[in-house]
């Protein structure tokens, strides 16, 4: 497309400014985490690695990041498995209500985090409290397994829509059982869908909070629960800014991995 | 993945896929006739049925049933004391929820907070993409489209919570604008918009991006070399394209900004969306606040179902 040269720089004007408010508050926290004011008044009055070394030694912090690692790997486990299946099912099979079957998997991930929440809430009390069952990680973990599914569903399918299934007949017919067609055709072609899609759920987990204010037991901490819990207390601010602080200096990581393991340049998808 | 009972080992059939065909090796085995072919869709039937049973039934157990329990329990009612849940059936709550206007009101509000997020993040998202997907060199695209990508890891809470000390009294845009005779919009309504539009502008980036760099770049000439000026060539040919990544995007600004009441907790000020009300009456009042789920339920069933006959969804 011919555009003239005002357009390219008024699209790269409205990209660069764009990308400078995505960016301007994630900057401000990592500022703000050695801001020697409490209440993070601008401009920093001075710099301090006291919230650093506080949060560091923070058992709360700890415990919460223990619980959310958990409860995310047990929840992308459940949903690589389910995800997996699905896909399959609905990409490589023609039957009555396919559609719908991926559009019911949608819902937990389009409808609110509220609603999904309440209604967990409510069933597990009619289900599980008779059974003598609480809340705890479980109920956490069958809440984030729920819409983590979806992710999986998604970034496996996409792989499996462009995936031509003349390639495992060609192994089929050059002789390979069904168990060897999957071992050394489909699965190497959908490894990567797998993983970010995996990386996607547990990010999705880890993240989440409204689901798990809703399934978590009494003691069940997640680091974003703690997070909401300790926004409002004043004194513990600048610790709680630390810890958003060290999630933006990760964020990178995993947008890094799966740049370098997966040809998709999105890195995955929702 | 496979089912177990599917399949006989003397049987190597086509794996995946539903035609059987014979295998073409001459003198091998003779085609199937029409018992071992019925044998195979049986067999490819068993397998579907292995595939698709656990993910089915957990979907039902987990989350189909606890909506149908939610949603049963908008037609009970509570004790006013004590709090507890009596499940005599009435259609208090659903008409309560229909007649009173505090409710119509901030339904109202809270979809029109959404739509301005959806329309905001569609007029953001579409110049941003068509930079980075046609505009700028081969090379920048990665790089901008990781720029793009990463803040949606760095979590919900924390850029909302990074608003919180922008918005500020003391916050870093009060500060900034007070020179020029501006203040920022402080905690309320604006801010709500404008943290949400934040929030999901990534979700809609990264769909209308995968669109637009889907263009084929001969469509783009030959719309030029007939005559077609920028503008004529973005509305006949690159808004067609990127019409259902925009629906697929607007998916999650929409229903995201629907159902959101932390963002609303925490930048909002006085401001109350259903999300907020449902909150605040899931402890009082679990039946009134399960017929209020109904509303955003309902019209996001609506809207996932018209966007899915738009074929958006498949853009997901």
């Amino acid at each position: 497309m011919r555009l003239s040269r005002t357009a390219r720089i008024a699209l790269g004007g409205v990209t660069a400014a764009g990308l400078a408010v995505v960016y301007a508050p994630l900057l401000l926290v990592l500022l703000n985490s050695v801001n020697s004011d409490r209440s993070f008044g601008w401009p920093p009055s001075g710099l301090t690695t006291r919230w650093w070394r506080a949060a560091l030694h923070s058992e709360g912090v700890r415990q919460a990041l223990l619980t959310s690692v958990r409860a995310g790997l047990a929840a992308t486990a459940i949903a690589l498995v389910l995800g997996t299946m699905a896909a399959f099912a609905v990409h490589r099979h023609r039957f009555f209500g396919r559609r719908t079957v991926s559009f019911l998997l949608v819902l937990p991930i389009a409808l609110p985090g509220i609603v999904s929440g309440i209604a967990l809430n409510a069933a597990f009390r009619t289900v599980l409290d008779p059974l003598g069952v609480g809340f705890g990680l479980f109920t956490v973990v069958v809440g984030h397994a729920t819409f983590c599914v979806v992710v999986v569903f998604n970034n496996v399918g996409a792989r499996l829509r462009r995936l031509s299934p003349s390639m495992t007949e060609a192994s089929a017919d050059l002789g390979a059982r069904p168990w060897q067609t999957f071992r050394y055709v489909t699965f190497p072609a959908v490894r990567s869908a797998l993983f970010a899609g995996g990386l996607l759920a547990f990010a999705l987990s880890f993240d989440e909070i409204v689901v798990t204010t809703f399934t978590a037991g009494p003691g069940t901490t997640t680091l974003p629960v703690w997070i909401y819990e300790n926004l409002a207390r004043p004194h513990q601010a600048p610790v709680v800014n630390v810890v958003a602080a060290v999630l933006v200096a990760l964020s990178v990581l995993p947008v890094y991995v799966a740049q370098r393991l997966s040809s998709d340049p999105a890195g995955g998808r929702l | 993945m496979r089912a177990p009972t599917a399949r006989p080992a003397q049987d190597p059939g086509p794996a995946e896929g539903p035609p059987p065909r014979p295998a073409p090796s001459p003198g091998a085995r003779p085609a199937p006739g029409p018992r071992a072919a019925a044998r195979l869709r049986l067999a490819a039937r068993l397998r579907l049925a292995a595939l698709l049973g656990p993910p089915l039934l957990w979907l039902t157990l987990a989350y189909l049933g606890s909506l149908a329990v939610l949603l049963v329990s908008a037609f009970w009612t509570t004790d006013s004391f004590t709090s507890d849940v009596v499940r005599t059936w009435t259609t208090d709550n659903l008409h309560e929820l229909l007649t009173t206007p505090v409710y119509r009101t901030i339904a109202l509000r809270t979809v029109s907070i959404a739509i301005a997020v959806t329309l905001i993040d569609a007029v953001l998202a579409l110049p941003m993409a068509f930079f980075m997907a046609r505009v700028a060199g081969r090379r920048w695209r990665r790089p901008l489209l990781v720029a793009v990508l990463t803040p949606l890891w760095a979590g919900y809470l924390v850029k909302a919570y990074a608003w919180r000390v922008m918005l500020g009294h003391d916050g870093v845009l009060n500060r900034t604008l007070a020179p020029l005779g501006l203040h920022g919009p402080g905690y309320g309504t604006t801010a709500v918009v404008v943290v949400l539009a934040y929030l999901w502008l990534p979700y809609m980036i990264l769909p209308v991006y995968a669109a637009l760099e889907r263009i084929p770049e001969r469509t783009l000439e030959a719309s030029a070399d007939l005559g077609a000026g920028p503008w004529r060539t973005l509305r006949s040919i690159v808004l067609p394209a990127a019409r259902p990544a925009l629906l697929a995007g607007s998916v999650f600004t929409f229903s995201l900004s629907l159902g959101d009441y932390l963002t609303v907790q925490i930048v909002g000020g006085k401001t109350q969306l259903i999300g907020n009300v449902i909150a605040s009456q899931v402890t009082l009042d679990l039946p009134m606040a399960a017929a209020l789920s109904a509303v955003p339920v309902v019209l996001i069933v609506c809207y996932l179902a018209a966007v899915r006959r738009a074929g958006a969804l498949d853009s997901l």
